[in-house]
Protein backbone atom coordinates (compact mmCIF):
# COMPACT_ATOMS: atom_id res chain seq x y z
CA UNK A 1 0.00 0.00 0.00
CA UNK A 2 1.26 2.99 -1.16
CA UNK A 3 0.43 5.98 1.21
CA UNK A 4 1.27 9.55 2.23
CA UNK A 5 2.37 10.92 5.12
CA UNK A 6 1.92 14.33 6.69
CA UNK A 7 5.22 15.71 8.04
CA UNK A 8 5.18 18.49 10.96
CA UNK A 9 7.02 20.87 11.31
CA UNK A 10 9.27 19.95 13.57
CA UNK A 11 10.33 16.54 11.72
CA UNK A 12 11.03 18.53 8.72
CA UNK A 13 14.52 18.63 8.77
CA UNK A 14 14.59 14.94 8.92
CA UNK A 15 13.01 14.34 5.36
CA UNK A 16 15.04 17.37 3.71
CA UNK A 17 12.49 19.82 4.10
CA UNK A 18 9.06 17.94 2.86
CA UNK A 19 5.80 18.46 3.80
CA UNK A 20 4.43 14.87 2.66
CA UNK A 21 6.58 12.31 1.80
CA UNK A 22 5.43 8.59 0.55
CA UNK A 23 5.62 5.97 2.28
CA UNK A 24 4.65 2.09 2.25
CA UNK A 25 2.73 -0.80 4.44
CA UNK A 26 -0.02 -2.46 5.06
CA UNK A 27 -0.34 -1.00 8.40
CA UNK A 28 0.85 1.82 9.95
CA UNK A 29 3.98 -0.33 11.70
CA UNK A 30 4.67 -1.28 8.49
CA UNK A 31 4.73 2.14 7.14
CA UNK A 32 6.72 3.56 10.10
CA UNK A 33 8.97 0.92 9.39
CA UNK A 34 9.21 2.08 5.58
CA UNK A 35 9.55 5.33 7.13
CA UNK A 36 12.42 4.81 8.92
CA UNK A 37 14.01 3.42 5.88
CA UNK A 38 13.88 6.19 3.38
CA UNK A 39 14.31 8.80 6.93
CA UNK A 40 16.77 7.36 9.53
CA UNK A 41 16.13 8.65 12.69
CA UNK A 42 12.38 9.67 12.35
CA UNK A 43 11.22 6.54 13.99
CA UNK A 44 12.97 7.40 17.26
CA UNK A 45 11.13 10.49 17.20
CA UNK A 46 7.35 8.76 16.75
CA UNK A 47 8.06 5.45 19.11
CA UNK A 48 9.43 5.05 22.21
CA UNK A 49 12.03 2.51 22.94
CA UNK A 50 9.90 -0.51 23.18
CA UNK A 51 8.30 0.66 19.97
CA UNK A 52 5.26 1.94 21.06
CA UNK A 53 3.79 5.31 19.64
CA UNK A 54 4.96 7.97 21.99
CA UNK A 55 2.27 9.21 23.94
CA UNK A 56 2.70 13.31 23.07
CA UNK A 57 2.48 12.19 19.57
CA UNK A 58 -0.23 11.62 17.56
CA UNK A 59 -0.93 9.91 14.43
CA UNK A 60 -4.20 10.18 12.28
CA UNK A 61 -4.90 7.73 9.70
CA UNK A 62 -7.35 9.55 7.17
CA UNK A 63 -8.15 12.27 10.19
CA UNK A 64 -9.07 9.48 12.79
CA UNK A 65 -6.43 9.27 15.71
CA UNK A 66 -5.03 5.99 15.91
CA UNK A 67 -5.77 5.76 19.39
CA UNK A 68 -9.18 5.24 18.50
CA UNK A 69 -8.38 2.64 16.12
CA UNK A 70 -5.84 -0.41 16.16
CA UNK A 71 -2.81 1.81 17.49
CA UNK A 72 0.35 0.46 14.96
CA UNK A 73 -1.74 -2.31 14.17
CA UNK A 74 -4.03 0.22 11.89
CA UNK A 75 -4.58 -1.36 8.20
CA UNK A 76 -3.53 0.95 5.49
CA UNK A 77 -5.08 1.10 1.63
CA UNK A 78 -3.36 2.81 -1.15
CA UNK A 79 -3.59 7.18 -1.08
CA UNK A 80 -4.44 6.94 2.73
CA UNK A 81 -3.04 9.99 4.52
CA UNK A 82 -0.94 9.68 7.47
CA UNK A 83 -0.60 12.67 9.48
CA UNK A 84 1.68 13.06 12.33
CA UNK A 85 0.54 15.96 15.18
CA UNK A 86 3.06 16.41 17.54
CA UNK A 87 1.66 18.44 21.08
CA UNK A 88 3.11 22.07 20.37
CA UNK A 89 3.65 24.16 23.47
CA UNK A 90 3.49 27.45 21.06
CA UNK A 91 6.14 30.50 21.99
CA UNK A 92 8.41 29.35 18.92
CA UNK A 93 10.36 26.67 21.54
CA UNK A 94 11.49 23.32 20.82
CA UNK A 95 8.92 21.34 22.20
CA UNK A 96 10.35 17.92 20.83
CA UNK A 97 12.80 15.59 21.73
CA UNK B 1 -42.22 23.55 22.86
CA UNK B 2 -38.33 23.81 24.47
CA UNK B 3 -36.54 26.79 23.37
CA UNK B 4 -33.54 28.40 24.81
CA UNK B 5 -33.26 31.61 26.70
CA UNK B 6 -30.53 34.16 26.91
CA UNK B 7 -30.43 35.84 30.21
CA UNK B 8 -28.32 39.14 30.17
CA UNK B 9 -26.06 39.66 32.64
CA UNK B 10 -28.04 42.20 34.72
CA UNK B 11 -30.69 39.53 35.17
CA UNK B 12 -28.26 36.15 35.51
CA UNK B 13 -28.16 36.97 39.43
CA UNK B 14 -32.43 35.96 39.12
CA UNK B 15 -31.15 32.41 36.82
CA UNK B 16 -28.26 31.28 39.42
CA UNK B 17 -25.86 33.18 37.15
CA UNK B 18 -26.81 30.74 33.95
CA UNK B 19 -26.34 33.20 30.63
CA UNK B 20 -28.91 30.58 29.21
CA UNK B 21 -31.83 28.74 30.56
CA UNK B 22 -34.51 26.29 29.29
CA UNK B 23 -38.03 27.68 28.55
CA UNK B 24 -41.36 25.91 27.32
CA UNK B 25 -44.08 27.72 25.36
CA UNK B 26 -46.00 27.29 22.38
CA UNK B 27 -45.79 31.21 22.34
CA UNK B 28 -43.79 33.86 24.05
CA UNK B 29 -46.65 34.88 26.50
CA UNK B 30 -46.45 31.24 27.49
CA UNK B 31 -42.66 31.12 28.08
CA UNK B 32 -42.65 33.76 29.87
CA UNK B 33 -45.17 32.35 32.01
CA UNK B 34 -43.06 29.61 32.59
CA UNK B 35 -40.27 31.48 33.22
CA UNK B 36 -42.11 33.63 35.74
CA UNK B 37 -42.62 30.43 37.41
CA UNK B 38 -39.15 28.87 37.90
CA UNK B 39 -38.01 32.01 38.62
CA UNK B 40 -40.18 34.05 40.19
CA UNK B 41 -37.61 37.10 41.02
CA UNK B 42 -37.32 37.01 37.26
CA UNK B 43 -40.59 37.01 36.83
CA UNK B 44 -40.77 40.57 37.98
CA UNK B 45 -38.53 41.92 35.66
CA UNK B 46 -40.69 40.49 33.45
CA UNK B 47 -43.77 42.05 34.00
CA UNK B 48 -45.46 45.44 35.33
CA UNK B 49 -48.11 46.38 37.87
CA UNK B 50 -50.53 45.51 35.04
CA UNK B 51 -49.08 42.05 34.40
CA UNK B 52 -48.35 43.15 31.18
CA UNK B 53 -44.33 43.01 29.72
CA UNK B 54 -42.76 46.35 30.27
CA UNK B 55 -41.99 48.43 27.86
CA UNK B 56 -38.36 48.57 28.23
CA UNK B 57 -37.82 44.97 28.17
CA UNK B 58 -37.22 43.43 24.57
CA UNK B 59 -37.63 40.23 23.40
CA UNK B 60 -35.90 38.11 20.51
CA UNK B 61 -37.02 35.23 18.79
CA UNK B 62 -34.34 34.08 17.02
CA UNK B 63 -32.90 37.59 16.39
CA UNK B 64 -36.21 39.10 15.58
CA UNK B 65 -37.55 41.51 17.90
CA UNK B 66 -41.54 40.43 18.69
CA UNK B 67 -43.15 43.42 17.60
CA UNK B 68 -41.74 42.96 14.09
CA UNK B 69 -43.36 39.16 14.84
CA UNK B 70 -46.50 38.78 16.46
CA UNK B 71 -45.81 40.19 19.92
CA UNK B 72 -46.35 37.88 22.81
CA UNK B 73 -48.66 35.98 20.61
CA UNK B 74 -45.81 34.89 18.30
CA UNK B 75 -45.35 31.01 18.28
CA UNK B 76 -42.17 28.79 19.14
CA UNK B 77 -40.97 26.15 17.92
CA UNK B 78 -38.19 23.96 19.37
CA UNK B 79 -34.81 24.31 19.22
CA UNK B 80 -36.09 28.33 19.17
CA UNK B 81 -33.78 30.99 20.98
CA UNK B 82 -34.88 33.66 22.83
CA UNK B 83 -33.51 36.45 24.13
CA UNK B 84 -34.94 38.91 27.22
CA UNK B 85 -33.18 42.02 26.79
CA UNK B 86 -33.58 45.33 28.89
CA UNK B 87 -33.10 48.16 26.99
CA UNK B 88 -30.62 50.82 28.22
CA UNK B 89 -31.35 54.82 29.05
CA UNK B 90 -33.30 55.77 25.92
CA UNK B 91 -35.32 52.34 25.31
CA UNK B 92 -32.91 50.43 22.92
CA UNK B 93 -30.51 48.03 23.36
CA UNK B 94 -27.67 49.99 22.55
CA UNK B 95 -26.30 54.10 22.62
CA UNK B 96 -26.59 55.39 19.26
CA UNK B 97 -22.56 55.22 19.68
CA UNK B 98 -22.64 51.59 19.80
CA UNK B 99 -25.29 51.44 17.00
CA UNK B 100 -22.85 53.40 14.48
CA UNK B 101 -19.59 51.79 15.89
CA UNK B 102 -21.08 48.13 15.54
CA UNK B 103 -22.98 48.80 12.61
CA UNK B 104 -21.57 46.09 9.91
CA UNK B 105 -21.45 43.55 12.68
CA UNK B 106 -25.07 44.46 13.82
CA UNK B 107 -25.95 44.38 10.03
CA UNK B 108 -25.50 40.54 9.77
CA UNK B 109 -28.39 38.92 10.76
CA UNK B 110 -27.49 36.54 12.72
CA UNK B 111 -25.83 38.95 14.96
CA UNK B 112 -28.55 42.00 15.01
CA UNK B 113 -28.47 44.90 18.37
CA UNK B 114 -29.18 41.42 20.17
CA UNK B 115 -26.23 39.39 19.13
CA UNK B 116 -24.36 42.60 19.81
CA UNK B 117 -26.00 43.08 23.47
CA UNK B 118 -24.43 39.71 23.59
CA UNK B 119 -21.22 40.37 22.79
CA UNK B 120 -21.16 43.38 25.70
CA UNK B 121 -22.63 41.35 28.24
CA UNK B 122 -19.69 38.62 27.38
CA UNK B 123 -16.96 37.74 29.79
CA UNK B 124 -13.68 36.27 28.18
CA UNK B 125 -10.20 35.82 29.95
CA UNK B 126 -7.53 36.11 27.46
CA UNK B 127 -4.06 34.21 29.24
CA UNK B 128 -1.26 35.48 27.75
CA UNK B 129 -0.64 39.05 25.95
CA UNK B 130 1.73 37.55 23.48
CA UNK B 131 2.01 37.02 19.99
CA UNK B 132 -1.43 34.97 20.39
CA UNK B 133 -3.67 37.06 22.85
CA UNK B 134 -2.42 40.43 21.51
CA UNK B 135 -4.36 39.69 17.97
CA UNK B 136 -7.25 37.65 19.64
CA UNK B 137 -7.98 40.50 22.19
CA UNK B 138 -7.75 43.37 19.46
CA UNK B 139 -10.29 42.19 17.83
CA UNK B 140 -12.02 41.08 20.60
CA UNK B 141 -12.09 44.31 21.98
CA UNK B 142 -13.14 45.59 18.89
CA UNK B 143 -15.72 43.64 18.41
CA UNK B 144 -17.62 44.77 21.72
CA UNK B 145 -16.81 42.26 24.04
CA UNK B 146 -17.65 43.54 27.28
CA UNK B 147 -14.98 42.48 29.35
CA UNK B 148 -11.74 41.52 28.57
CA UNK B 149 -9.81 39.62 31.55
CA UNK B 150 -5.98 39.93 30.82
CA UNK B 151 -3.68 37.38 32.50
CA UNK B 152 0.04 38.15 31.92
CA UNK B 153 3.29 38.60 34.71
CA UNK B 154 5.66 39.65 32.48
CA UNK B 155 6.92 43.37 31.02
CA UNK B 156 7.41 43.91 27.45
CA UNK B 157 10.47 43.59 26.12
CA UNK B 158 11.99 45.03 22.45
CA UNK B 159 12.02 41.69 21.18
CA UNK B 160 8.03 41.12 21.79
CA UNK B 161 7.16 43.82 19.48
CA UNK B 162 7.95 42.05 16.41
CA UNK B 163 4.56 40.01 17.00
CA UNK B 164 2.63 41.45 20.47
CA UNK B 165 0.79 44.25 18.68
CA UNK B 166 -1.17 45.02 21.82
CA UNK B 167 2.30 46.75 22.99
CA UNK B 168 4.25 49.71 21.18
CA UNK B 169 7.88 50.88 21.71
CA UNK B 170 7.19 53.37 24.30
CA UNK B 171 6.17 50.52 26.77
CA UNK B 172 8.96 48.81 26.41
CA UNK B 173 10.25 47.55 30.53
CA UNK B 174 5.97 48.14 31.30
CA UNK B 175 3.94 45.39 32.62
CA UNK B 176 2.21 43.87 29.65
CA UNK B 177 -1.02 43.73 31.25
CA UNK B 178 -1.03 47.93 31.75
CA UNK B 179 0.11 48.38 27.59
CA UNK B 180 -2.31 46.12 26.66
CA UNK B 181 -5.11 47.80 29.03
CA UNK B 182 -3.97 51.18 27.34
CA UNK B 183 -3.91 50.01 23.76
CA UNK B 184 -7.53 48.06 24.17
CA UNK B 185 -8.96 51.23 26.09
CA UNK B 186 -7.90 53.29 22.59
CA UNK B 187 -9.10 50.74 20.34
CA UNK B 188 -12.77 50.50 22.25
CA UNK B 189 -13.64 52.47 25.21
CA UNK B 190 -16.91 50.25 25.59
CA UNK B 191 -14.59 47.72 27.03
CA UNK B 192 -13.68 46.56 30.55
CA UNK B 193 -10.25 45.73 30.88
CA UNK B 194 -9.40 43.93 33.75
CA UNK B 195 -5.47 43.12 34.08
CA UNK B 196 -4.59 39.83 36.39
CA UNK B 197 -0.77 40.52 36.13
CA UNK B 198 -0.15 37.34 37.99
CA UNK B 199 1.05 34.02 36.83
CA UNK B 200 -1.49 31.96 36.63
CA UNK B 201 -1.36 28.81 39.17
CA UNK B 202 -3.35 25.86 40.57
CA UNK B 203 -4.07 27.79 43.52
CA UNK B 204 -5.48 31.31 41.23
CA UNK B 205 -6.53 29.69 38.42
CA UNK B 206 -10.12 28.40 39.77
CA UNK B 207 -10.93 31.75 41.23
CA UNK B 208 -9.67 33.71 37.90
CA UNK B 209 -11.48 32.00 36.05
CA UNK B 210 -14.90 31.96 37.60
CA UNK B 211 -14.70 34.95 36.93
CA UNK B 212 -15.80 34.53 33.12
CA UNK B 213 -17.74 32.85 30.66
CA UNK B 214 -15.01 31.43 28.43
CA UNK B 215 -10.89 31.31 28.17
CA UNK B 216 -8.71 32.16 25.57
CA UNK B 217 -5.34 30.16 26.11
CA UNK B 218 -2.55 32.39 24.25
CA UNK B 219 0.19 30.57 26.20
CA UNK B 220 3.69 29.30 25.29
CA UNK B 221 4.28 26.78 27.48
CA UNK B 222 2.75 23.27 28.44
CA UNK B 223 2.31 23.87 31.99
CA UNK B 224 -0.18 26.45 31.45
CA UNK B 225 -1.77 24.73 28.84
CA UNK B 226 -2.60 21.96 31.22
CA UNK B 227 -3.58 23.92 33.92
CA UNK B 228 -5.91 25.70 31.60
CA UNK B 229 -7.71 22.78 30.15
CA UNK B 230 -8.25 21.63 34.09
CA UNK B 231 -9.51 24.18 35.13
CA UNK B 232 -11.77 25.14 32.55
CA UNK B 233 -13.33 21.78 32.35
CA UNK B 234 -13.37 21.61 36.04
CA UNK B 235 -15.60 24.96 36.39
CA UNK B 236 -18.06 23.50 33.36
CA UNK B 237 -15.77 26.68 30.88
CA UNK B 238 -15.25 26.55 27.23
CA UNK B 239 -11.32 26.41 26.58
CA UNK B 240 -10.26 28.05 23.30
CA UNK B 241 -6.62 26.74 22.40
CA UNK B 242 -4.02 27.82 20.46
CA UNK B 243 -0.40 27.18 20.10
CA UNK B 244 2.46 27.71 17.26
CA UNK B 245 5.70 26.24 15.94
CA UNK B 246 7.91 27.68 13.49
CA UNK B 247 5.84 27.69 10.79
CA UNK B 248 2.93 25.70 12.20
CA UNK B 249 -0.12 26.53 13.62
CA UNK B 250 -2.42 24.89 16.20
CA UNK B 251 -5.89 25.84 17.12
CA UNK B 252 -9.45 24.06 18.68
CA UNK B 253 -11.87 24.30 20.93
CA UNK B 254 -12.93 22.43 24.06
CA UNK B 255 -15.87 22.90 25.27
CA UNK B 256 -16.47 20.17 28.71
CA UNK B 257 -18.00 16.99 28.21
CA UNK B 258 -16.99 16.79 24.64
CA UNK B 259 -13.18 16.62 24.89
CA UNK B 260 -10.30 18.21 26.39
CA UNK B 261 -6.57 19.14 25.68
CA UNK B 262 -5.93 15.70 27.25
CA UNK B 263 -8.24 13.69 25.23
CA UNK B 264 -6.02 14.81 22.59
CA UNK B 265 -2.51 14.75 23.84
CA UNK B 266 -2.72 12.85 27.24
CA UNK B 267 1.09 14.14 27.78
CA UNK B 268 3.11 17.00 27.11
CA UNK B 269 6.50 16.20 25.46
CA UNK B 270 8.97 15.21 28.68
CA UNK B 271 10.80 17.44 30.96
CA UNK B 272 14.59 17.62 30.28
CA UNK B 273 14.65 15.79 27.20
CA UNK B 274 16.42 18.45 25.23
CA UNK B 275 19.03 20.39 27.67
CA UNK B 276 18.68 23.57 26.33
CA UNK B 277 15.50 24.43 24.50
CA UNK B 278 16.40 27.22 22.35
CA UNK B 279 14.19 29.91 20.72
CA UNK B 280 13.18 28.64 17.18
CA UNK B 281 11.42 32.10 16.18
CA UNK B 282 8.53 32.96 14.41
CA UNK B 283 7.00 35.53 11.95
CA UNK B 284 4.86 37.03 13.84
CA UNK B 285 1.83 36.98 11.39
CA UNK B 286 2.05 33.37 12.35
CA UNK B 287 0.60 33.64 15.79
CA UNK B 288 -1.53 36.78 13.84
CA UNK B 289 -3.41 34.16 12.21
CA UNK B 290 -3.90 31.27 14.93
CA UNK B 291 -4.60 34.42 17.56
CA UNK B 292 -7.79 35.54 15.00
CA UNK B 293 -8.99 32.18 15.14
CA UNK B 294 -9.02 31.80 18.45
CA UNK B 295 -10.90 35.35 18.94
CA UNK B 296 -13.01 34.07 15.95
CA UNK B 297 -14.28 30.80 17.89
CA UNK B 298 -14.82 33.00 20.94
CA UNK B 299 -17.06 35.48 19.02
CA UNK B 300 -18.72 32.25 17.60
CA UNK B 301 -19.27 31.08 21.04
CA UNK B 302 -20.81 34.52 22.43
CA UNK B 303 -22.99 34.59 19.75
CA UNK B 304 -24.35 30.89 19.27
CA UNK B 305 -22.84 31.22 15.84
CA UNK B 306 -21.80 27.90 13.39
CA UNK B 307 -20.31 24.98 13.86
CA UNK B 308 -17.51 25.48 17.18
CA UNK B 309 -13.80 24.41 16.26
CA UNK B 310 -14.42 21.33 18.48
CA UNK B 311 -14.06 17.78 18.14
CA UNK B 312 -11.35 18.39 15.99
CA UNK B 313 -7.90 20.07 15.78
CA UNK B 314 -7.13 22.59 12.93
CA UNK B 315 -3.60 22.62 11.97
CA UNK B 316 -2.25 25.60 9.69
CA UNK B 317 0.76 25.12 8.14
CA UNK B 318 2.09 28.44 6.33
CA UNK B 319 4.66 27.38 4.04
CA UNK B 320 2.05 25.69 2.37
CA UNK B 321 -0.94 27.52 3.23
CA UNK B 322 -2.54 25.08 4.09
CA UNK B 323 -5.59 24.36 6.50
CA UNK B 324 -6.40 20.60 7.56
CA UNK B 325 -8.36 19.29 10.23
CA UNK B 326 -7.77 15.90 12.36
CA UNK B 327 -10.51 14.63 14.72
CA UNK B 328 -10.32 14.65 18.09
CA UNK B 329 -12.90 13.36 20.83
CA UNK B 330 -13.35 12.42 24.41
CA UNK B 331 -11.21 9.64 25.34
CA UNK B 332 -12.87 7.38 27.93
CA UNK B 333 -9.60 6.88 29.89
CA UNK B 334 -9.23 10.52 29.92
CA UNK B 335 -8.02 10.98 33.72
CA UNK B 336 -9.85 14.64 33.59
CA UNK B 337 -13.31 14.01 31.67
CA UNK B 338 -13.20 10.16 31.15
CA UNK B 339 -15.95 7.76 32.58
CA UNK B 340 -13.36 7.23 35.71
CA UNK B 341 -11.56 10.61 36.26
CA UNK B 342 -9.01 10.69 39.05
CA UNK B 343 -8.41 14.61 38.09
CA UNK B 344 -11.42 16.29 40.69
CA UNK B 345 -8.63 19.44 41.58
CA UNK B 346 -5.79 21.38 40.40
CA UNK B 347 -2.44 19.23 41.03
CA UNK B 348 1.15 19.98 40.21
CA UNK B 349 1.75 21.48 36.41
CA UNK B 350 5.36 22.39 36.49
CA UNK B 351 6.35 18.72 37.00
CA UNK B 352 4.86 18.33 33.37
CA UNK B 353 6.47 21.37 31.52
CA UNK B 354 8.13 21.03 28.25
CA UNK B 355 11.10 23.37 29.32
CA UNK B 356 13.31 23.11 32.25
CA UNK B 357 13.04 25.60 34.46
CA UNK B 358 15.70 27.49 34.03
CA UNK B 359 15.24 27.86 30.82
CA UNK B 360 11.95 29.45 31.44
CA UNK B 361 12.65 32.91 30.91
CA UNK B 362 10.74 36.20 31.88
CA UNK B 363 8.29 35.14 28.23
CA UNK B 364 6.46 32.72 30.69
CA UNK B 365 3.16 33.08 29.65
CA UNK B 366 3.62 35.19 26.69
CA UNK B 367 2.09 33.54 23.85
CA UNK B 368 4.89 32.99 21.20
Amino acid sequence: MRVIVRIPTPLRKLTADQDSVPADGASLSECITSLEASYPGLKERLCDESGEIRRFVNIYVNGEDVRFLQGLATTLKDSDEVSIVPAVAGGGRKAWP
Amino acid sequence: MAVTVYIPAPFRRLTGNRSYVEGHGQTVADLLEDLKTRYPTLGHMLQNEAGELPAHINIYVNNHEIHSLQGTTTPLKDGDEVAVLPAIAGGQLLTPEQTQRYDRQIMIPQVGPAGQRKLLDAKVLIVGAGGLGSPAAVYLAAAGVGTLGIVDNDKLDLSNLQRQILHHTPDVGRPKVESAQETIARYNPDVRVIPHKMRLTSANATDVIAQYDMVVGAVDNFATRYLLNDACYLAGKPYIDGAVFLFEGQAAVFIPGRGCYRCLFPVPPPTGVVPNPSEVGLLGALPGVIGVIEAFETLKLILGLGEPLSGRLLIFDALTMEFRQVKTRRDPHCPLCGDAPTIRELGDYEASSSSPPAAQHTDEEDAA
